[in-house]
């Protein structure tokens, strides 16, 4: 893996880097790849088994490769009080899966997040980045038709 | 004159000047309130239509335009503020820009249309600084977010910036430095309070070396986002701060802590860091003095238990963010086990102003035990969501009517939740509560880092509790087995009688268990996880006992207690509903009432949101209302 020896390269080495690491190979790759953990855990003379420990205690960080286009639906305590938990239901209705899942074609992840700071203008989603705001259950259809018919 | 690296203290003031000599001399200037929140709601395609209407008709050189961060009033985004005088158009689109240009900058005409109207008196403010939510607030930190472009450093030096470092460096010993922020009364921001002042003194006179400093930046509590706003809207006053914080400490190094979600806020920071560093401010001999100092940026990873300080400190050290037992405190062994002082953004950004205006300037804002101001993010169902910054010892009803604005909709207030996941609900008896540090405590919440969000009528405490009890239950980090295992079975209960499946005794053992967690959990996380339902059960128990004897919500929010029904005398059979239904439980046709099967809905309330406002056919009811139709329901389809 060529990127992973780039972004290594870039680090020192310590165990400090980990977290650094990991973000850089999940922002490239999509996920951490298993094999990437071994490079890792070579690079900073650490067991495998405490990166795994560390990457899955973090919510950034999958294992599992994540769909074209990443749905976050906020959950924040702003975003619940306006309605935010039938947004995440009506999401899971029109993707046809549960929050944490990636659609069968990977198309697309759905996700939630305990509060993305904007809670002025709840609810809030962000697809690939682009936030949406006072997200109702009429707008849920055309968020993620723009989403879908941007490739 | 760009970026230069400075060397000795007097080339600040000498930057300065030329700063001001060089500033072009535009009649007018349109600032661009974008922030994330403002960027959510359109902020860069008005900032796109800006440039592209200022440069078709040659105006690049006559018309300023500042993008800055967050102006607070997060409501009207995206807004924007002509200067000099300071007009103020709010929720704009791209297609209203042309118009703004012809007639405000070249014919100096207001546009009724954009000008704020205050929802209450119906009263219009064509001023920034003469609309009530600004009126009440006392903006001392935030005040420059109005003012400074933060990517520019140029920008925070001519608000005067790093004059303080530059003092504190030459001008004042550590010792004074502490002594003068002790003397100012300024404790934590981040929610316990501490006082600043002391807590640098401890890890100063921590015998051990080297000493680090943190920036908490993991502002994780859902509903507060302050800290996002000035570290993207001002980086550089966090990194004064710190800087000053360090040579007070006898600190080399220091971290700044974002969470992951808070991309733009990262990137502010960030380059602010390379800035500050490229000009002498951050390094080997900061303003050619005999202190070195250096600040590393640390992207959190998603785990709201990081904003603790110990876990904090792990995940710095590249493990999971597990809390520990505390003493040793971070003072005397924190970072790799070295004395490391941390504190949050909010409260770095008020040590420049301390120095600055000094502590006796300082100290008379506020209240006997809590000095200053607060920003506090004022959400939820309240008329003016934004950020407010006000002196500590405000009362609630001022923060809330006055500021806020009221409640949305003329609907009535309930509760005023405070402090995050850690804090409680506030009832309206309490609404003349003066806010500060102690009152917040006694009331049974906490300041936390000063998130308030609004709950109305229609908000039902049950679920609130049982919406945090939630979150720590997923957050919790299952280190220690009172947090672990405590929240989850408060959840469980508060779960059932959100599901009518509540019984008597059940509020007793949550009480219980509160305690318990409350007094054996390790960290903060735990021993304040159990405050959202301690404070419901006190306040709002006749709630609870609702849900549990009569099986109804009040509120009309837990599900599995209400229903959605359409009355027959209002439907005007307009088929919106039924096609709007997304598991086709209603039937009827054109003309005719349309009726909802109850064994096929699932209350998602697409219907009540699609039904026209004039007609408002459909209706949610619970208890003995809904029980019968219920069973006149059963009965029809027999």
């Amino acid at each position: 893996m060529v990127e992973l020896d780039e972004i290594l390269q870039e680090f020192p080495g310590e165990q400090k880097d980990l977290i650094h690491i990991l973000h850089r190979v999940q922002t490239k790759f999509g996920y951490i790849p298993a094999e990437a953990v071994v490079e890792i855990s070579r690079r900073l003379k650490m067991s495998p088994n405490e990166i795994f420990g560390v990457l899955t205690f973090y919510k950034a960080f999958s294992l599992q490769p994540r769909g074209e286009h990443l749905v976050t639906v906020c959950l924040g305590t702003a975003c619940h009080v306006r309605g935010g938990v039938q947004i995440v239901e009506e999401m899971e209705r029109k993707l046809g899966i549960v929050a944490g899942a990636t659609t069968p074609d990977r198309k697309f992840t759905l996700e939630t997040v305990n509060c993305l700071g904007c809670c002025a203008i709840g609810p809030v989603v962000v697809v690939d980045g682009r936030y949406h705001s006072h997200v109702n259950l009429k707008k849920v259809a055309s968020i993620l038709e723009e989403a879908g018919g941007s490739d | 004159m760009t970026m230069k690296r400075i060397t000795q203290p007097a080339e600040l003031g000498e930057w300065k000047s030329h700063l001001l000599r060089q500033r072009p001399a535009y009649d007018k200037t349109i600032i661009v309130s974008s922030g994330t929140c403002g960027q959510a709601s359109g902020s860069l395609q008005i900032i796109a239509a800006l440039e592209e209407e200022l440069g078709q008709r040659n105006l690049r050189d006559a018309v300023g335009l500042k993008i800055t961060g967050c102006h607070g009033f997060c409501e009207l985004e995206p807004n924007i503020v002509i200067s000099p005088e300071g007009i103020f158009y709010k929720k704009l689109t791209p297609a209203d820009i042309p118009r703004i240009i012809e007639e405000t900058i070249l014919k100096n005409k207001i546009i009724p249309s954009f000008i704020y109207e205050d929802p209450k008196t119906g009263r219009r403010f064509t001023l920034q600084k003469d609309i009530p939510f600004y009126q009440k607030q006392l903006r001392l930190l935030t005040e420059n977010n109005f003012r400074i472009d933060p990517t520019r450093i140029e920008d925070y030096i001519l608000a005067d910036g790093y004059q303080a470092l530059a003092k504190v460096l030459f001008d004042m010993t550590a010792d004074e430095v502490i002594a003068e922020i002790s003397a100012s009364g300024l404790r934590g921001r981040g929610g316990a309070g501490f006082p600043t002042g002391k807590k640098w003194q401890i890890c100063r006179e921590a015998p051990s070396n080297p000493k680090y400093i943190v920036c908490n930046a993991d502002e994780g509590d859902p509903g507060a986002y302050m800290d996002r706003s000035l570290l993207e809207g001002n980086p550089h006053s966090i990194i004064e701060g710190m800087i000053i914080g360090a040579y007070a400490i006898g600190a080399s190094e220091g971290y700044i802590y974002v969470r992951t979600e808070y991309p733009l806020a990262v990137k502010h920071v960030s380059l602010a860091l390379d800035q500050a560093r490229a000009c002498g401010l951050l390094g080997k001999n900061i303003l050619g003095s005999e202190f070195h100092f250096d600040i590393h940026i640390v992207e959190g990873a998603g785990a709201f238990v990081s904003g603790e300080e110990t876990s904090l400190m792990a995940s710095i050290e590249g493990r999971r963010a597990f809390p520990r037992q505390r003493p040793p405190f971070p003072a005397q062994e924190g970072l790799w086990g070295k004395p490391t002082n941390i504190n949050n953004v909010e409260t770095w950004a008020n040590v420049p102003l301390i120095i600055n205006r000094g502590a006796a300037w300082y100290s008379q804002i506020g209240t006997a035990g809590s000095k200053g101001t607060k920003i506090f993010s004022l959400v939820g169902k309240i008329n003016n969501t934004g950020l407010v910054e006000v002196p500590m010892g405000i009362r609630l009803r001022e923060i809330i009517y006055d500021v806020g604005g009221g409640i949305k909709d003329g609907k009535k207030f309930k509760a005023v939740q405070t402090g995050g996941p850690s804090g409680g609900c506030i009832p309206a008896e309490k609404l003349d509560l003066p806010i500060d540090y102690d009152t917040l405590t006694k009331a049974g919440s906490i300041m936390g880092s000063g998130g308030m969000i609004v709950m109305d009528e229609d908000t039902c405490m049950v679920d609130v509790a049982r919406y945090f009890l939630h979150f720590t239950q997923e957050e919790s980090c299952g280190k220690c087995v009172p947090c672990r295992v405590g929240t989850r079975q408060m959840h469980d209960i508060l779960t059932r009688i959100t599901q009518g499946q509540g019984q008597e005794k059940d509020l007793l053992q949550l009480e219980e268990l509160a305690m318990t967690v409350k007094r054996a959990s390790l960290c903060g996380l735990g021993q304040t996880a159990p405050n959202p339902v301690l404070t419901t059960l006190r306040y709002f128990r006749q709630e609870y006992e609702a849900h549990i004897k009569e099986k109804s919500c009040p509120a009309l929010v837990c599900k599995d207690l209400i229903l959605y029904y359409i009355e027959p005398e209002k439907c005007v059979g307009c088929l919106l509903c039924k096609k709007g239904c997304p598991v086709e439980a209603i039937s009827g046709e054109r003309k005719k009432v349309h009726v909802i099967d109850q064994s096929l809905c699932i209350k998602c309330g697409a219907c009540l949101e699609i039904c026209p406002p004039k007609v408002r056919a459909v209706s949610k009811y619970t208890g003995k209302k809904r029980e019968k139709i219920l069973r006149l329901h059963a009965g029809e389809k027999v």
